[in-house]
């Protein structure tokens, strides 16, 4: 009896559960007793995105109050009443060059998602013009065994979501391949976990800035007459680096505590190492090596941000640096909406995460 | 007290039984315990026989070393002194010889029953055919009535369908010695009556020698053909063996209606309040 895998199952398992009672009450199910989960799970959820929302606007208009007051004065004090007055009615009109410059309101923040979004859109249009248009030239370059042109252009704010993602999963297969292995193996020894303990010990609290400038300095050596995308390969390995550590640790650890009933067993039906290994201890341990893979998962979209920043790598973390150093109107609201896109990003890796070690393990887990 | 009541014309002039009829042989077994008080002599100068498709109950004080002396028959726990042999081989470590039912089910969650029962019988009939393996696990299952639980995972498995797993999984393997400790303790005694019914329909087929710790006075004299009382530790040695000679097959009704059941059981509840 396999079990069948409905979309019910599939929202409940990533925690997404008010979507169910949703569909009960577009469906016209719902029953009396659903009627205080859909309270407990769609109105109070909603009416405290709305109070969230209304708190940030209040504050966002006290704080841009503060600060045009603070300019008005400092007009007045620096160069007199007539370019006060002219500073007031300069922001009463929305002016661009005099704006108070703080924390943007829910609106600007949006406005500003909706440029970003046009934004990709043009981008994406030119690129296939351009791709149209060099279609013919590029055959014809490849056929002579020249290489193509490619599209050189600025990269949409999509295009850097999906470039931090791509470099978030190498860095998360990297540490995969790096920790699992290695976990197992020094689970399995305890002669091996106490000879390598310090080293795990001391890497651990490791900073990603850290590990960038190692990765670096061995990197750019290494790749030093190669045409390769270095600054993709660095961050990926350093992200691999910094966020490897949970799944080590978990996977050594899930190893090395097996129920002991479980020992026996395999000792009483004298099963080889190999089947040992594979049959009990590292069923056994699944569960704590997911847990470290979604620990290791969310380090690792935590420090890329850090890391493609300080990196100079394409994506989230140099759009934010970008944005703030390039201090324009809207610059304020789109790190917003970038640091809502990387939440969100953020929380539907780990609910992936949630998901997948859910399906494996055999005791089940409540996500939070 | 009569150390050994044991049926007298099988004795030899030692007032042991003769070597060819013994399938399992405890020859001063003593277990000690390093502890930080020092060291903790659990088991001292414990000898017991117990013969060719016999089944022993063990009862005993709680702490007394039970669980200690079975483990060192299956292996997995050392030997301080004395020997222990199967069918006069000294036992070195556990083996599929030995079967082991656990107080805890102890069967990997994450496989089927099925799954948990082949564990077993692939290691132990290396040389049978995949379709052949198969059958012989899911005789079993059948036999303890998980017929439609084949492939149920463990985990979703009731404590009394997990030990029903134990047991095919025990007898699947065709050990010499079967080893239970306590294997119905955390069961309902609902559940538990089942289960024991199960055990010595399958026993009673198979005939392998089983050893089996129990806190339940009734349990053991319904499933054994002797009772074996242990002293109270430190230094627990065997104080007295007790004959069921209530016939086989039995049935629960039969043994609870027979004359010599409430004298039987006077004498091991007299053994456990002394
Ligand atoms: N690994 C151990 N180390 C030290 N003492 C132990 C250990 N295992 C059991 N004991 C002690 O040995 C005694 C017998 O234990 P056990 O064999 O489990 O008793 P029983 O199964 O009869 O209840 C108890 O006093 C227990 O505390
Ligand atoms: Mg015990």
């Amino acid at each position: 009896m396999k079990q069948s895998i409905t979309l019910d199952k599939i929202t409940k398992f990533m925690g997404f559960e008010f979507l169910r009672t949703l569909k009960l009450i577009f469906t016209g199910k719902i029953e009396k007793e659903d009627f205080r989960n859909f309270l407990r799970k769609v109105v109070v959820p909603l009416a405290s995105m709305l109070l969230f929302i209304g708190l940030w606007h209040m504050g966002s208009q006290a704080l841009y109050n503060t600060e045009a007051t603070y300019k008005i004065e400092k007009a007045l004090t620096e160069q007199g009443q007539e370019a006060a007055d002219a500073m007031e009615a300069c922001i009463a009109s929305g002016a661009v060059k005099c704006q108070p410059n703080t924390l943007p309101s829910p609106a600007q923040v949006w406005a500003s998602f909706n440029t970003l979004l046009d934004d990709h859109f043009a981008i994406r249009a030119d690129k296939q013009a351009f791709a149209e248009k060099t279609a013919a030239l590029n055959a014809k370059r490849i056929a002579e065994g020249k290489d193509a042109i490619t599209y050189t252009g600025r990269p949409s704010f999509v295009d850097q979501i999906l470039t931090s993602i791509k470099t978030v999963f190498a860095g998360f297969l990297l540490a995969l391949l790096i920790a699992v292995p290695i976990g197992i193996v020094i689970g399995l020894s305890k002669t091996l976990r106490s000879s390598v303990n310090w080293l795990i010990q001391i890497f651990k609290p490791v900073s990603p800035v850290v590990w960038l400038l190692l990765v670096f300095m061995i990197v750019k050596t290494l790749t030093k007459d190669s045409n390769s995308d270095s600054a993709f390969i660095i961050s990926f390995i350093s992200v691999g680096l910094c966020s490897m550590w949970a799944t080590l640790v978990n996977t050594a650890m899930g190893v090395s505590s097996v129920d002991k009933d479980y020992i026996n067993v395999a000792k009483v039906l004298k099963l080889g190492t190999f089947q040992k290994v594979f049959k009990v201890i590292l069923p056994s341990a699944l569960p704590l090596i997911f847990t470290g893979l979604r620990i290791t998962l969310s380090v690792s979209w935590m420090v890329l941000i850090a890391i493609e920043l300080l990196a100079q790598s394409p994506g989230l973390g140099s759009f934010v640096w970008e944005e703030f150093q390039n201090g324009a109107i809207d610059s304020n609201s789109k790190i917003i909406v970038a640091m809502f896109i990387i939440g969100g990003i953020g929380f539907l890796l780990d609910r992936i995460m949630l998901t997948v070690q859910n399906m494996i393990s055999f005791n089940k887990n409540d996500g939070i | 007290m009569s150390i050994i009541t044991a049926n007298r014309t099988t004795l030899d002039d030692n007032g042991l039984f003769p070597s060819n009829e013994v399938m399992l042989d405890l020859k001063s077994l003593k277990k000690v315990y390093p502890t930080p008080k020092g060291d903790y002599v659990v088991l001292e100068d414990l000898n017991l026989q117990i013969r060719k498709e016999e089944f022993v109950t063990i009862i005993g004080h709680s702490g007394c070393g039970k669980t200690t002396m079975l483990s060192m028959i299956a292996g997995l726990n050392d030997i301080s002194g004395g020997n222990i042999s199967v069918l006069g081989k000294h036992i070195k470590g556990p083996g599929p010889d030995r079967g082991v039912i656990f107080q805890s089910p102890s069967l990997m969650p994450w496989m089927t029953a099925l799954q948990n029962v082949l564990l077993g019988v692939n290691q132990v009939f290396p040389d049978a055919t995949k379709a052949q393996r198969n059958d012989i696990a899911k005789y079993y299952l059948q036999k303890v009535g998980l017929e439609d639980a084949f492939n149920k995972r463990a985990s979703e498995l009731s404590q009394g369908m997990q030990q029903r797993v134990g047991i095919a999984r025990a007898f699947a393997i065709k050990p010499k010695v079967l080893l239970l400790d306590e294997p119905f303790g955390m069961l309902d005694s609902l559940t538990r009556g089942e289960l024991q019914d199960i055990l010595i329909e399958i026993w009673n087929k198979e005939k392998i020698t089983a050893v089996m710790i129990t806190h339940d006075v009734d349990e053991a004299i319904f499933l054994a053909d002797r009772v074996v009382m242990m002293t109270s530790g430190p230094k627990a040695k065997i104080g007295d063996i007790l004959n069921i000679d209530f016939e086989r097959p039995r049935t629960r009704k039969s043994v609870l209606e027979h004359d010599d059941y409430y004298k039987y059981r006077k004498h091991l509840i007299d053994f456990l309040e002394h």
